[in-house]
């Protein structure tokens, strides 16, 4: 397919599509009545409805059942529950589990401490945007990018050979044994685990300033002229005034870590026990060919999501109704 | 502002409100601390991106011997490397065309989500149908479902789907598996643009709707006439995410493009595992698809601010 028959191809879906709202909005014009009313709705929601529910809803209700049956491309056996088992039993799936928890554990942490405490230094500085910007830019990257990014500061060469990664040079140029980052579990998982903290410290970031900002003037004031120090103002005045947008983002960042799997396969493509689960949903699928398994992480990934979405969007209620 | 403390006075008038002598020079020690803490904060989480970029223009025998710093000793750029990613050059691994694959997918998989969020949300918010709260509840709740539970049924739909519709995927699958992309896209973007949207219709004063119904105005004029032009910076905010999110998109692009679909991101997973020692081609590619996002980011930071404020913390 060359390049124009994609662009053409781009501009008959787009087209198309337009088309067919057009349509639905000429047709619908005219409705008034009660009735009318009903079958405009239809028309509003239908496309999105539909769409949900053949790719979102028949889907996830698939690979529930899915993760019942064994390993086979043709009629693979029932199983049960074996599938859940195995997950929690195979030395493999073992590491796979705990470096997932690893990586929920500190992720949501460690972005949000440091977009919390940047916030809180460039408030009002003179410099503010400019230094948001700084902290914010991973965002607009490709975790993949991300990864090449680091790549580049985890390098290691062996012996006495130049480095070319920058931690290494570091470390040479401290006198230290240089040491290869992404080789050695469960340290190398620490490793790639900093990739996603530089990703998302600048959202926590950009979350929590603005709600730093909404804090009342007259508070800050009051407890200034009390004579309340830097340090106790972040503690009694700054954190708890932010605590629900705090949930929020530790709750966001949570979700968005268990998902992660572009970071460990541009970086270490899943070796040297670095996979989590959602690299290893794809993996078993697509390389290992175990189907049931596959289904059940990814079964499993929706159950360990639940509560925290729930919580999430109980923080966001309160927010909301404040 | 204050011009009894010389160093207030430095201070450029409009960025920080007016605050009391007193307080400025207690602040002012503190502040350069802060500062420090912030500044060391700042350099760390630049360098990463920096060194990448300075990569990127050096030769490629200086890229593969030696770190990206001794061009501060020892300066020589070129172009070279972004000739070959773009072109193939002497790897015949050229970018170009991924490139067009990520501009081609990601048009549509941006537009078509979010008109088809908007008019969902408009009748959420302003159409009133029995059991209207409880579906909407239930788009909401759909936000949960993490793509892995999807991806692998969804395939199976697009490769052999029910009542003899046109495959989507496959050998001959139209526009090279284009539409199945476009579609996954849409799909995994809907309850998460609805629920946006639908919270920022609901700002907007129900008089407003209820005055413009009295004249005689029905709801598709009051939602092309009144609506849209309202609602267009929030559907810019949810545009940058979805832009944002499709561009840089990983998962989907591997479970559903063919080869000749294929996206940038695809690619560098492939050139890092192939030609993992090219060193200056991962820096120019990686750069090449860095680049559009880095430019929409920073051109319309102040609507993807505000959408990501509407998401998560609203009000």
């Amino acid at each position: 397919m060359t390049t124009s028959d994609k662009f053409v191809h781009m501009a008959i879906a787009v087209l198309l599509f337009y088309g067919v709202m057009a349509g639905i909005l000429l047709l619908t014009q005219r409705l008034r009545s009660r009735r009318g009313e009903r079958v405009q709705a239809a028309a509003f929601l239908g496309p999105s409805l539909l769409l949900i529910g053949v790719g979102l809803l028949y889907p996830a209700g698939v690979t529930i059942y899915q993760s019942l049956f064994g390993a086979a491309t043709f009629d693979p056996p029932f199983v049960g529950l074996d599938n859940y088992a195995d997950l929690f039993t195979n030395s493999q799936q073992l590491t796979v589990l705990r470096n997932t928890l690893l990586w929920v554990l500190l992720t949501p942490t460690i972005s949000t401490v440091i977009g919390l405490v940047y916030a809180v230094l460039v408030d009002r500085a003179a410099f503010e945007k400019f230094a948001k910007a700084l902290l914010f830019l991973p965002m607009a990257i490709s975790m993949v990018g991300a990864s090449i990014i680091w790549k580049f500061v985890y390098d290691y060469k062996s012996g006495d050979s130049t480095q070319i990664g920058l931690l290494n040079q570091i470390l040479t140029w401290l006198g230290i044994d240089t040491y290869n980052f992404l080789l050695e579990p469960p340290w190398n998982t620490l490793f790639l685990i900093v990739i996603l903290i530089w990703v998302q410290a600048g959202f926590a970031m950009t979350i929590l300033s603005a709600s730093i900002k909404g804090i009342p003037e007259e508070m800050t004031e009051a407890a200034r002229l009390d004579g309340v120090g830097a340090w106790q103002m972040f503690r009694h005045i700054t954190v708890p005034s932010i605590r629900p947008s705090l949930i929020v983002v530790l709750t966001t960042i949570t979700i968005a870590t268990l998902k992660v799997f572009d970071i460990v396969q541009t970086a270490t493509g899943g070796n040297f026990d670095t996979s989590v689960l959602a690299y290893e949903f794809y993996r078993q699928n697509f390389v290992a060919g175990n189907q049931g398994l596959s289904a059940t992480i990814a079964v499993v990934i929706f159950i360990l999501v639940i509560p925290i979405v729930v919580y999430n969007i109980r923080q966001m209620r309160k927010l909301e109704a404040r | 502002m204050s011009t009894s403390t010389p160093t207030a006075a430095q201070v450029p008038v409009g960025t920080a409100p007016a605050v009391p002598a007193s307080t400025a020079a207690k602040k002012g020690l503190t502040n350069r601390w802060a500062s420090a803490v912030a500044l060391i904060v700042a350099v760390v989480w630049t360098i990463p991106t920096f060194g990448l970029l300075i990569s990127s223009f050096r030769p490629e025998a200086d890229v593969k011997s030696n770190g990206w710093w001794n061009f501060f000793t020892d300066p020589s750029l070129t172009l070279q490397n972004y000739r070959d990613v773009l072109s193939g050059g002497s790897t015949g691994e050229s970018l170009t065309t991924n490139l067009i694959n990520t501009i081609v997918i990601t048009v549509p998989a941006v537009l078509i989500p979010i008109s088809l969020a908007t008019l969902a949300a408009y009748a959420f918010a302003w159409i009133d149908f029995k059991g209207r709260d409880t579906l909407f509840v239930a788009v909401f709740a759909l936000q949960i479902v993490p793509i892995q539970v999807t991806l692998v049924p969804l395939l199976q739909l697009y490769v052999d789907p029910p009542f003899n519709l046109m495959p989507l995927a496959g050998r001959d699958a139209p526009a090279g598996g284009l539409y199945e992309l476009w579609l996954s896209h849409t799909i995994f973007a809907l309850p998460l643009a609805i629920f946006l949207l639908h919270n920022f219709m609901r700002e907007i004063p129900g008089e407003l709707i209820e005055s413009a119904r009295v004249d005689g105005a029905g709801h598709v004029a009051i939602f092309t006439r009144i609506m849209l032009p309202l609602m267009m910076p929030a559907i810019a905010a949810f545009g940058i995410f979805q832009f944002l999110w499709v561009w840089n998109d990983l998962l989907v692009a591997l479970v559903f493009s063919s080869p000749q679909v294929s996206p940038m991101t695809v690619k560098l997973v492939s050139l890092v595992g192939q030609r993992g020692e090219d060193w200056q081609l991962l820096a120019s590619g990686a750069f090449v698809s860095l680049a559009i996002p880095l430019i929409v980011f920073l051109a319309l930071q102040r609507y993807f601010v505000r959408g990501l404020l509407a998401g998560s913390v609203k009000g």
